[in-house]
């Protein structure tokens, strides 16, 4: 795993277009399941910085850590060697009234488009394995976008800050 | 991840360390059904006491395992859930078709 870009709250500078803008972490990491972990502790430790609550920082670690799972399974069918690029980005928005900054995820890979049926969800009523992961990934963000572009599939997860930011003193 | 078990009358408990993700899962997923299928335990019980992560896959394991004790009409039980496992069940809505416990001495006993 390689880790690009590790900055706090960074200015915007320009380069690279928009996705430069309050750049916070970005990752590049092959499609290898075993580095899974790894991107889980990546995650928990920025969501406690960025001042999620508990529960937030396990939502955002679970949605970033099934949305790589699927791509290693259903865009590069289980092989460990293909390219995944992560962009973790503070961002301004109002889901709510209460809610300004949030955690923008960019989850990006080169697999085949996704299909509109893999994109649906299956009835939570039914007890069977499977099927679970996209429900995980809604329930734990505030939006979930899915693009796709220049044969890149481009998944946007939104997660904004509830509880009042918390002050840290160095 | 690491996965052990232990006999004790006609249970069979598997102790459970790390996450369990997509690395591993396929792992829970054959230790349980070769458990329950193969040899037809009577009892089957999970320790996740030190299980911090479950994903997707590896609550799909855990169904599978489930699915496949009410087949034979074994006993497919839980204990010892991290708040982040019960948040991933809940979410599901699948904490209610487990039988699960908090602990190794409520489990036995139930």
């Amino acid at each position: 795993m390689k880790i690009l870009h590790g900055t706090r709250r960074s200015k915007p500078k320009g380069r690279n277009g928009d996705l430069s803008h309050g750049l916070l972490l970005r990752l590049e990491l092959p499609s290898d399941p075993s580095l899974l972990c790894a991107v889980r502790g990546a995650v928990e430790r920025l969501t406690e910085s960025f001042g999620f609550s508990a529960p937030d920082c396990r939502a955002v670690t679970r949605a970033v850590d099934e949305a790589l799972t699927n791509i290693i399974r259903h865009s590069y069918h289980g092989r460990p060697d293909r390219p995944i690029e992560m962009l973790f980005r503070s961002v301004h928005g109002a889901a709510t009234p209460k809610a300004s900054e949030g955690l923008e995820i960019l989850l990006c890979d080169r697999g085949p488009s996704i299909k509109r049926a893999q994109l649906c969800l299956r009835e939570l009523e039914e007890v069977r394995p499977g099927g679970l992961g996209l429900h995980f990934i809604q329930q734990s963000m505030d939006i979930v976008e899915y693009q796709r572009a220049n044969g890149t599939n481009r998944l946007r997860l939104v997660k904004y800050v509830r509880a009042p930011k918390r002050e840290v003193n160095s | 991840m690491q996965i052990s078990s232990r006999q004790l009358y006609k249970t069979t408990i598997f102790d459970v360390s790390g996450d369990i993700d997509l690395a591993n899962s396929p792992a829970v997923r054959k230790a349980l059904l070769k458990e329950v299928r193969d040899n037809r335990t009577p009892r089957v019980v999970m320790n996740l006491s030190n299980v911090r992560y479950i994903d997707s896959s590896g609550v799909a394991s855990l169904v599978e395992g489930l699915k496949a004790s009410r087949d034979v009409g074994s006993r497919f039980i839980l204990f010892g859930l991290s708040t982040s496992a019960r948040e991933v069940l809940q979410l599901s809505r699948l904490l209610k078709i487990f039988e699960v416990y908090d602990n190794e001495e409520q489990a036995l006993a139930g």
